[in-house]
């Protein structure tokens, strides 16, 4: 591979989705928002901006690139999904549900007492909830990803020489960019640069906002494209609100031999509901009963564009 | 009177000395032939935490982390994840010190099956000083949900530690230190996870000791046999799962107990025998160990007599518990 496509996906031929299963992916997300905001209002707190913003990029990697279906979900050689910003796990349990690995209805129990759906996702419910492992310290996810990617290598590498049958598998990782500040974070770039780790591909949800504020005003990251280049890897940038870039731009990440590699995924947070929309003071709370109402409308009438919704 | 499987020459001034992180690198080199999960990662501490040979024979099960501590952690849980029974080697100061929050979260919540190795724990490392003498390690593992504690007091018992962990399913976490110490165990002395050995029989007061320090207290033990007080000596290799019944058996017979241990008296070993004497069977007891100070640098014998660790320190102890058992514990 000699592409290194940056800030630029023109400069290949991506690989394209069918416009049919497009439609379903964005009916998916839509649903999936919806959901998102309907657990929100039952656990009346939570994280807001950040899953919204993430949804698309979610049913991408679960609907259609990840290698793991929910009659798989055990299966040794299944790709793994981390989520290392955990505080973004009701897009997660919204998926998953979603995607039929359980119950709808169970998300309104999110972080009440008794809950598979915990405030920050966690690993004790697997194989029901698949979940590979516990998130919330920020940066954790991302070494963990790192350590599953080395092992599927490590059993490559046995394979070879024993010929041996060790399942291999792809790893993913989702982070935030507030993420980005903790130094744990780049120590695992470090070792998966040194180590030309392409079993790895991280999303990066580049929404610019943290708890505090805007990422620019709080710890600057830019130039972010620069940073993960001079750790070798390879850098994607692409609108992640557009399924189809998603999924080329994993396509891409796959087929890349010399380094892992990083898709920063340009997100509005809030995305789909006009008051959170690139509001920081969404980031951590919930709607509450009457803004929630309007949330749900706004996204099943996408923003008014469908007239014949009747309250 | 001590244990038939001990080395017979325990007690000779010229008892053979052997440091027990040889005995990792050992255990760590049986597993890379007989367990092919076991990986094992260091951060930039090959050599001195003994894992180079290893890292030698097995290349594709070992990884060099670099100077980064909290990611070698994350990535140890990651390789547990998929199976793996990853060995983290490093110095105790840095982990678990530096890492409490990744062995919280990714090792300990999460269940993963990683076992932690501290290197050049306790003040006798040294010269090095007060920076890199883990003094606080096990009040920090022992708190932590899930985890497994594991203190060998030689060589050969931290061979059979580290082979005793990759079979044991959960998290661990274990010490051994860097100087020559005395060789106390043979390969016949028995070592199981969460049991601890009466080492020598007594009746008179209990010492319970873990790590190289065990060798004072049975110094002390045969020092104070002369002045007819019969010791019992314990080693509480494992300090969790904490062997009640083994503490209170001993205590029941003989109402008192010192502790020993090169860490801090609280939170320890001596918080452990605290709070199971609590809630079992209360009796007098005395700590040896850190009372709440950092080290400083020193030769290794130095420190041990100046921060009061030796068999004569603990003569002392017992003598204090045994009057107070006399005036009922006052």
């Amino acid at each position: 591979m000699t592409m290194r496509p940056y800030g630029d996906l023109q400069c290949y031929t991506p690989f394209m989705l069918t416009d049919l299963r497009l439609r379903e992916l964005e009916l998916a997300a839509n649903q999936i928002r919806q959901d998102i905001i309907t657990s929100l209002l039952a656990a009346k707190s939570g994280h807001s901006a950040g899953p919204l913003g993430m949804a698309d990029v979610f049913t991408a990697l679960y609907f259609e690139i990840a290698k793991i279906t929910p009659e798989t979900r055990e299966a040794a050689d299944r790709d793994r999904v981390v989520l290392s910003n955990a505080h973004i796990c009701p897009v997660l349990y919204s998926t998953l549900a979603n995607r039929g690995y359980f119950p709808r209805e169970e998300l309104t129990t999110l972080r009440k007492l008794g809950s598979r759906l915990q405030g920050h996702s966690s690993n004790h419910f697997w194989p029901e909830v698949p979940i590979e492992t516990c998130g919330g310290p920020l940066a954790q996810g991302i070494s963990q990803a790192v350590g599953m990617a080395i092992a599927s290598r490590s059993n490559f590498q046995q394979n070879e020489k024993d010929k041996g049958t060790r399942p291999t598998w792809h790893t993913w990782c989702l982070m935030g960019d507030g993420e980005l500040n903790e130094g744990q974070c780049w120590e695992a770039f470090m070792l998966a640069g040194k180590l030309n780790l392409n079993e790895l591909t991280i999303f990066i949800d580049r929404n610019n906002i943290q708890i505090d504020g805007f990422t620019e005003d709080i710890m600057p990251l830019e130039p972010l494209a620069d940073k993960f280049k001079a750790f070798n890897w390879s850098v994607i940038e692409i609108n992640g609100h557009d399924i189809q870039s998603v999924v080329a731009a994993t396509e891409l990440a796959k087929s890349t031999y010399e380094n892992p590699t990083v898709i920063i995924c340009h997100t509005i947070p809030g995305k789909g509901v006009s008051f959170m929309q690139n509001r920081f003071e969404w980031h951590g709370k919930p709607p509450n009963a009457e803004e929630g109402q309007i949330a749900l409308r706004e996204l099943r009438t996408l923003a008014g564009q469908i007239k014949s919704e009747h309250e | 009177m001590l244990h038939p499987s001990l080395n017979p020459h325990l007690l000779s001034p010229h008892v053979e000395k052997i440091p027990t992180r040889n005995g990792y690198g050992d255990g760590l080199l049986e597993l890379g032939e007989s367990n092919p999960h076991v990986m094992v990662l260091t951060g930039d501490l090959a050599e001195s935490t003994r894992v180079l040979a290893f890292w030698k024979k097995y290349p594709e099960r070992f990884i060099e982390c670099g100077i980064a501590e909290q990611n070698m952690m994350g990535v140890s849980a990651g390789l547990a994840l998929a199976g793996k029974i990853p060995f983290v080697s490093s110095y105790a100061v840095f982990v678990p010190g530096r890492t409490w929050d990744q062995t919280r979260v990714s090792v300990c919540y999460s269940k993963t099956n990683v076992k932690i190795a501290g290197a050049h724990s306790g003040i006798s490392v040294g010269p090095d000083g007060a920076t890199h003498q883990a003094l606080e390690d096990l009040a920090i593992m022992r708190v932590l949900p899930n985890m497994t504690v594991i203190v060998p007091c030689d060589a050969e018992e931290t061979r059979k530690c580290t082979l005793a962990v990759a079979k044991f399913v959960g998290p661990c976490y274990f010490r051994f230190a860097r100087e020559k110490t005395p060789v106390i165990t043979t390969k016949e002395t028995p070592f199981e996870i969460g049991k601890a050995l009466i080492v020598r029989e007594g009746a008179d007061v209990t010492i319970a000791g873990c790590g190289p320090l065990l060798h004072e207290a049975l110094l002390a033990a045969d020092l104070l046999a002369r002045d007819g007080i019969e010791a019992e000596v314990l080693n509480f290799h494992t300090l969790k799962p904490f062997d009640h019944i083994a503490l209170e058996a001993s205590v029941r017979k003989t109402k008192g107990v010192v502790t020993i241990e090169e860490h801090q008296v609280t939170g320890g070993l001596a918080g452990a025998v605290a709070e199971s004497l609590g809630r079992h069977f209360p009796v007098p007891m005395e700590s040896i160990g850190m009372q709440d100070s950092f080290g400083e640098s020193g030769e290794p014998d130095e420190l041990l007599t100046t921060y009061g660790m030796r068999a004569k320190d603990v003569i002392e102890a017992v003598k204090k518990v045994i009057s107070r058992k006399q005036n009922k514990g006052r």
